[in-house]
């Protein structure tokens, strides 16, 4: 115990941890005012918003599952190039060749996982109507970010670039065409005419823009590339910071009056 | 059908160790009621009901298509016969509603246990069927089958905590979750919870990636379009959507309702009562329309659209092999044609070729008088007339434009079941056709 005794007095130690260990009552209270990834909880909290019956712990089991996305997709953006040379080849080889290749089924499990977890929160959330004032807008914030995991899920499907993903794309972006007034396939684009020529093209309608081409092709591969990996998770990143401070703000996990 | 003769042996380890996880659980069950409970009767009950399971675990193992538990071949055929778009949206709607209405039987822990245990013996026997399983073990159907067990699980126990918090209010008592006040410290208590649950979560989502290989099909190919061609299982509620409707209203403008309508709700939703703990009584309407819209709507038109729609977005059984040559007659016919041509007897109002644009405005106007009059009344009349009718007391309560929010959102989700009843009875194709300008609907 000498040891364990002396490296907790060391001035390393100290440095990292400005507090003794979380054993006794006041030190608990320390440790998660002066810990940095402590301190989005508070100190204490009534017992009935911890409990499991109560919150599922699908808030929770959603963002470790984020984090579980970060992780594995940073590891496998090392590996994976997305170009139509590469993509398919180098999923081909995290499945038959790669060491750790199991890091894309923990990515694409762990993904799945969140869309059915952000449900399943979202379900806890209504049932116990914990959207109600003074929570409303934090309701709004986890709406987008609803919609912000789905959009995740969907630009990461085309990635593998097999048959599954682009046709699984290429219906799901056909939507796209039928927007009203901005797909060329929509209804009332007809009436977007300018001297006789269509400002409404399949070059230059909503799903043009969704795909960067025609069709879903190599603009699309690196399009949803880059929104996959870099833009929707630093939208996420910054809402999910909102919504755990919303939390707090709006009186901590929910319960009766 | 094409069978593949090593589809038993392949299968019958997987169904083995499912039985025996059956087996298992029930029998850890067993022993927790006799322990804890002292209730000998179940715990012998479910001790016997693992060991047929452990029965039907080395049937299943012995990979012989003469031993291996299975539906008999009159029942698949039945169920196949009998299912259909119809029977099945009937038949959740049902479902739902029964189990809605008899909440307090399905609350009951036994009830709910044996459910779960039918549906899980089920599952197993119909997973020896070979077209099921080529269906429900696809690898990214798994999840879902997941997901179907997870929300059964859940509502179960949101619904049992609210059948007794609504007993409790109406006795004038608090909530149960008022019972629990007092505060505890964070560390430890909250924090080894969430300790805990990573860990569990990292191990579950480990053997999930172990036993369950991603998929991954021939290399994408642009002229080699695959029937059917689906959208990724979140999305093929909105997929299925577009059997009833065009896709601007399917894939564009329901979707934004519907997250439009979900950021609504905290302000459209009066109601002060139920807030942070679980209740039914005191919120009704709100429970139910969310319920319909979640588990009605959106889950069970992703399992249609998943397990059911086959080639060309044909409908199959569950044990039906999906053949391409299926042939579906389709002889829907337009709102204006049926007023016209049918009731009418006359041909359809077309302008003359040349004539001025506002003579052909006209036309249009004409020829779609019954579908846009049918529009008019169902989403500008009936919201006023519900105001001062059913609705007569919420109207007082949200004011003007909240209330007409509301009642639009609700009556546009409500097209999606009615467009469905009109189809199957009236093979309804469109309430209102202006091919002119794409608009369908």
């Amino acid at each position: 115990m000498a040891i364990g005794e002396t490296i907790r007095n060391s001035q390393i130690w100290k440095s990292i941890f400005r507090h003794p260990m979380p054993l006794d009552r006041r030190n608990r209270i320390v440790v998660m005012l002066t810990n940095f990834f402590l301190h989005l909880h508070p100190v204490s909290i009534k017992k009935q918003g911890i409990a499991l019956s109560f919150t599922w712990c699908m808030g929770g089991v959603t963002f470790f599952l984020f984090m579980v996305e970060t992780v594995t997709g940073v590891l496998l953006m090392f590996y994976y190039r997305p170009t139509l040379e590469w993509a398919y080849n180098d999923i081909l080889a995290l499945r038959d060749v790669t060491s750790l290749g199991i890091l894309r089924e923990l990515h694409r499990w762990g993904a799945h996982a969140m869309v059915i977890t952000t449900w399943l929160h979202m379900y806890r959330v209504f049932l116990t109507g914990s959207y109600k004032p003074p929570r409303e807008f934090n309701w709004v914030i986890g709406v987008i970010l609803l919609l912000l995991t789905l959009l995740l899920s969907f630009t990461g499907y085309l990635l593998p670039w097999d048959q599954l993903a682009i046709w699984a794309i290429t219906v799901g972006s056909n939507m796209a065409r039928a927007t009203p007034f901005l797909g060329y396939e929509g209804p009332g684009q007809q009436l977007l005419t300018i001297g006789g020529i269509d400002m409404i093209t399949d070059a230059s309608d909503a799903r043009f823009g969704l795909l960067g081409a025609r069709f879903v092709g190599e603009e699309t591969l690196n399009r949803f590339y880059v929104l996959h990996c870099i833009a929707i998770p630093l939208a996420v990143a910054l809402l999910l910071a909102i919504h755990f401070w919303r939390v707090r703000k709006d009186g901590g996990i929910s319960g009766p009056l | 059908m094409h069978s593949d003769p090593f589809f038993l042996r392949d299968t019958s380890g997987f169904l083995g160790g499912y039985y025996t996880l059956i087996a298992l659980v029930n029998g850890v069950f067993a022993f927790l009621l006799w322990r804890r409970q002292g209730s000998v009767g179940w715990a012998v009950f479910w001790t016997v009901f693992a060991g047929a399971m452990m029965v039907l675990a080395s049937l299943a193992m012995s990979a012989s298509p003469a031993w291996v538990p299975a539906l008999p071949d009159s029942v698949r055929s039945l169920v196949n016969a009998l299912s259909g778009p119809v029977v099945y949206s009937l038949g959740t709607v049902a479902l739902f509603t029964v189990l809605f209405v008899f909440r307090r039987f399905f609350v009951r822990p036994m009830v709910a246990w044996s459910i779960l245990n039918g549906a899980l013996v089920l599952l197993g026997l119909a997973m020896a069927d070979q077209n099921f399983a080529l269906i429900v073990m696809k690898p990214d159907n798994v999840p879902i089958v997941g997901l179907v067990f997870l929300l059964a699980f859940f509502t179960w126990v949101a619904t049992k905590q609210a059948v007794v918090n609504d007993d409790r209010i109406a006795r004038g008592e608090p909530p149960m979750e008022k019972l629990a006040d007092e505060k505890v410290l964070v560390w430890p208590d909250l924090v080894y919870t969430e300790l805990i649950c990573m860990v569990a979560v990292s191990a579950f989502l480990l053997v999930w990636a172990i036993c369950l290989p991603a998929p991954l099909e021939e290399p994408a190919s642009s002229v080699k379009t695959p029937n059917p061609s689906k959208a990724p299982w979140y999305f093929l509620g909105l997929q299925e959507m577009l059997v009833y409707f065009d896709p601007w209203y399917a894939g564009v403008v329901l979707p934004s309702l519907v997250v439009f309508g979900l950021m609504a709700m905290p302000y459209l939703d009066y109601n002060k009562a139920g807030n942070g703990y679980y209740s039914i009584a005191e919120r009704k309407f709100a429970y139910l329309t969310y319920q319909f819209g979640f588990l009605v709507l959106w889950i069970t038109l992703i399992i249609l659209g998943t397990f059911l729609r086959g080639p060309n977005w044909n409908f199959y059984g569950p044990f039906e092999y999906w053949t391409p040559y299926k042939v579906e007659v389709l002889n829907n016919v337009d709102l204006n044609q049926m007023f016209w041509v049918n009731w009418l007897d006359q041909p359809l109002p077309r302008a003359v070729s040349g004539a001025p644009w506002y003579s052909q405005l006209g036309t249009i106007f004409l020829r779609e008088a019954p579908g846009l009059v049918a529009l008019g009344l169902y989403l500008v009349v009936l919201p006023p007339l519900l105001a001062v009718t059913v609705f007569r007391g919420m109207f007082a309560k949200m004011g003007f434009i909240r209330y007409m929010i509301m009642a639009n959102l609700m009556l546009l989700m409500l097209s999606l079941p009615l467009k469905m009843a009109l189809r199957w009875t009236m093979n309804l194709r469109y309430i209102v056709s202006i091919p002119e300008i794409s608009l369908n609907f």
